[in-house]
């Protein structure tokens, strides 16, 4: 049977991500100049992430489920570098 | 015919079989449906880095407020998908319902929210078409975000509403008493997807909605 | 020695009715909806084909007028490659026989399974549709800005029809890749399984990760021709080549969704008529997951003329000739499996020996399109549509015709006309190399692809080519004929004519509705075939 997360395991994560987007918003007002949008990105993917691990069990489940989830991120990216490395090297 | 105990399909050995293949089976698409938004975030990441200056003025045309807020419910609505979950998985059988009633009210406000937004949109010539109007040096490429806009959220939304649907089938069949800690995978399966709608905005959010606000 | 219980009932008298078959959940029966479905699409594809063959006997436009021609050969790819090609050796074949070569008694969904034939079928009457209504002359790769503003034909109900394909795509992946990892007989570990299963689960996991891509670009694709927006229309701002990317991505790899699972049936063939266990099995699966991601990393090998930076471009052909790798092993493994071998001349073996041959140079081809200098004066040639007809007639559908005529006994339960079949088989060799090998010396003499009319130099090239394809088309004929003839026949074939190893040799031809009365236990490694001719 599928493990059973402790409730204050998700208000914990609840409360992560309400205070992640507060930040995320701050930190768009502050001119970091290129950085701004890594910043933004970074702090995405912690969310996903922790989103990914306790609200969609991940951090509790087979190893085959890991593999997916890391399988489609992992092509995503192949796609958005390899389109980028065209118009970057132009 | 109500299923109390889930009845075993005949090509399964058995129920924990049936359960990992469910679960797998929804993984394998949302692998998809990360491929497939992820060309259009592709197609994103190319525009703006073609045109970082437009992408600024034009986002700054959205509400910041809004966005946030719309983020902050998609978060809540996330929560109470959880909770309708795990109350499947411990017998609080009655708290199923209300748990996934809630996930559907936050996804409507949602839709409110963006209604509004789209709305304003509409009315300050920011559809892309012929109707489409923008001041300064970087209106074709502004019209490029806004495509982008109207694309990636629609999507997004045409999402939300077959989330509602599961989520209403899900209902219906609560209140059967189908699901119970014995038997709760259609509750998991419809919860992963709609935890992929929500970490899609949680994307689209900065992408959209914070380029250029410094 | 036939079961005695073949009398009474498997999957084919089961149930009678309409009604049975439309709402059938046996990954038989929707295998058999595949078939039929897929044939017919081969015909329409095939029925471009002759007239713009017809058109290209002569060097000026006669037959047709060039708008006409465009949408000639835009159907006939349009047709093929996403209402044929695709579907086929995976719907069909790999339908009937994943779950009974793995010991299942099913797919993992099976009522998914049958909506996919369901959006399949829908996707189709998109398509017919726009046959009926004047056509698309795009080409089967739909480049915009010309597929998304300028074009008058029909482009909206094909890109509507092809996006619900893809559904279909994705819908029997996830069956696949699901029903592989779970439901796999006790026993039968990843490194026993068939290399049919190993090819049907690369092809799954790719389209899995590509098809979604070109479901959201034919959106993309859709919202601007309604809307009459630019992400890909230099005038509004966008940018074309952004279009091509995207495109790409997904049918670069579309072509291994096609290539592969012949792969997979040509393995299961030389070992059976040679008798003797494949050759370096683990490579052969390790080559299988390299085709399958390598396949991915090259698809700007299609835009080195586009204006794709220089770098990219680089970048794109070394890995380019990396795929040829893992290609090459399988074609080495083959011939090391052929032997020393007792090999039977079968029909089925026959097709293996077509497609070893013609992938082979179809793949060589590949190289001198992915080397930069040489595709700058080849790309868009007749060069690229030989190398790709090669690979995917003389290649994919060879396979395909492999894997028909070594199941089929176990399909209906009854053998078909040997001679006729080998006959076919011979006429289909001929027919392809007469109408593909001038299409490589026209390419390389400069002979544009897509083009109506041509310089009277090439005509001699062009009629040979023309010539073939009429012997070709009649090589396709025959086999309709001599299958459907050998239904009329009890169904006497037998479990295990070819005396193959393989779970699915073990059932009834044709097999019961759920394959295993009781789940199989494996303890060996695939192909124990012995020198004496039977199987263990």
């Amino acid at each position: 049977m599928s493990h059973v997360v402790p409730q204050k395991i998700y208000l914990l994560v609840f409360a992560t991500l309400l205070l992640m987007t507060l930040v995320t918003v701050d930190v768009a007002f502050y001119n970091f100049g290129w950085l701004n949008i890594y910043l933004a990105l970074v702090i995405a993917t912690f969310k996903a992430t922790i989103v990914v691990m306790y609200f969609m069990h991940v951090k509790f489940s087979p190893r085959l489920t890991w593999l997916f989830a890391i399988a489609g991120i992992f092509w995503m990216i192949i796609l958005m570098v390899l389109m980028l490395s065209d118009y970057m090297t132009r | 015919m109500s299923k109390v105990h889930s009845a075993v399909a005949h090509h399964f050995e058995d129920a924990e079989q049936q359960r990992e293949a469910a679960t797998l089976g929804m993984w394998a698409f949302l692998v998809t449906e990360v491929m497939f938004f992820g060309g259009v975030f592709g197609a994103y990441a190319v525009c703006h880095f073609l045109y970082p200056d437009a992408f600024a003025a034009a986002s700054n045309k959205l509400n910041v407020v809004l966005g946030a807020t719309n983020t902050a419910v998609l978060i809540c609505s996330s929560l109470s998908m959880a909770l309708a979950v795990r109350a499947a998985q411990t017998d609080k059988v009655k708290q199923i319902v209300p748990w996934l009633i809630l996930t559907i009210v936050l996804g409507l406000v949602f839709f409110v929210i963006k209604y509004f937004e789209y709305m304003h949109k509409f009315h300050e010539h920011l559809f892309p078409g012929a109707s489409f109007v923008f001041e300064g040096p970087h209106g074709a490429q502004a019209q490029l975000f806004f495509t982008l806009y109207f694309v990636m959220t629609g999507l997004h939304a045409t999402h939300m509403v077959i989330g509602f649907g599961l989520m209403l089938w899900l209902i219906v069949r609560a209140r059967k008493g189908h699901f119970s800690s014995a038997y709760n995978t259609p509750v998991e399966i419809t919860g992963l997807y709609w935890h992929f709608v929500d970490i899609v905005w949680i994307f689209l959010f900065p992408l959209l909605y914070l380029i250029g606000r410094a | 020695m036939t079961n005695p219980l073949q009398k009474s009932q498997d999957y084919l008298n089961a149930e009678y009715g309409v009604r049975s078959w439309f709402f059938t959940q046996d990954h038989k029966r929707i295998a058999i909806l595949y078939l039929i479905s897929i044939t017919l699409f081969f015909f329409v594809g095939g029925f471009f084909a002759v007239l713009l063959r017809l058109e290209l006997m002569t060097p000026q436009g006669d037959i047709v007028s060039a708008e006409t021609y465009n949408k000639l050969f835009t159907m006939h790819g349009a047709a093929m490659i996403f209402f044929f090609l695709i579907p086929s050796i995976p719907a069909v074949l790999g339908n009937f026989m994943v779950p009974m070569m793995i010991g299942a008694r099913d797919l993992a969904f099976p009522r998914l399974n049958l909506l996919s034939w369901y959006l399949y079928t829908i996707g189709g009457l998109f398509t017919i549709y726009t046959l009926v209504d004047g056509g698309l002359d795009t080409g089967w790769t739909f480049y915009a800005p010309y597929s998304s503003r300028y074009t008058i034909s029909n482009v909206v109900p094909v890109v509507v029809g092809v996006f619900i394909l893809g559904f279909s795509s994705i819908l029997t992946a996830v069956n696949f890749v699901v029903t592989i990892h779970k439901m796999r007989a006790p026993g039968l570990t990843w490194f026993r399984l068939p290399l049919f299963i190993w090819a049907s689960y690369a092809t799954s996991v790719i389209t899995l990760l590509g098809t979604p891509v070109l479901a959201i670009t034919l959106v993309l694709l859709g919202f601007e021709r309604l809307a009459g927006v630019g992400i890909f229309d230099p005038a509004l701002g966008g940018d074309p080549v952004l279009f091509q990317h995207l495109f790409w991505f997904y049918s670069h790899p579309a072509v291994y969704i096609m290539v592969l699972p012949s792969m997979g049936v040509v393995s299961e063939v030389v070992t059976c008529f040679a008798r003797k266990k494949i050759f370096g099995y683990n490579f052969m699966a390790f080559a299988i997951m390299a085709i399958a991601v390598l396949g991915f990393l090259v698809w700007g090998h299609h835009m080195f003329i586009s204006g794709q930076s220089v770098y990219a471009s680089l970048v794109f052909s070394a890995l380019s000739f990396s795929v040829a790798i893992p290609s090459a092993v399988k074609v080495f493994n083959w011939t090391a499996t052929l032997y020393k071998g007792e090999i039977e001349f079968r029909t089925p073996i026959l097709y293996a020996f077509g497609f070893i041959g013609l992938f082979t140079i179809g793949g060589l081809t590949g190289l001198f399109l992915a080397s930069l200098a040489v595709d700058v004066h080849l790309t868009d040639t007749y060069f690229v549509v030989a190398h790709f007809h090669y690979i995917m007639v003389g290649g994919a559908v060879m396979g395909y015709l492999a894997g028909i005529h070594y199941w089929w006994p176990k399909i209906t339960g009854r053998m078909y006309n040997e001679a006729w079949a080998k006959f076919s088989a011979l006429i289909l060799f001929v027919g392809f190399n007469l109408t593909f090998f001038p299409q490589f010396i026209l390419g390389h003499l400069g002979m544009p692809r897509r083009y109506y009319v041509y310089p009277e130099e090439f005509q001699v090239l062009n009629v040979m080519s023309t010539a073939g394809a009429s012997i070709l088309g009649l090589g396709y004929l025959i086999p309709m004929v001599y299958l459907i003839w050998s239904l009329r026949r009890p169904k006497d074939a037998g479990d295990n004519p070819w005396g193959s190893t393989g779970l699915e040799w073990t059932t009834p031809s044709p097999p019961t509705t759920h394959n295993f009365e009781k789940t199989p236990v494996v303890t060996t490694e695939p192909y124990l075939y012995d020198k004496k001719g039977s199987s263990e």
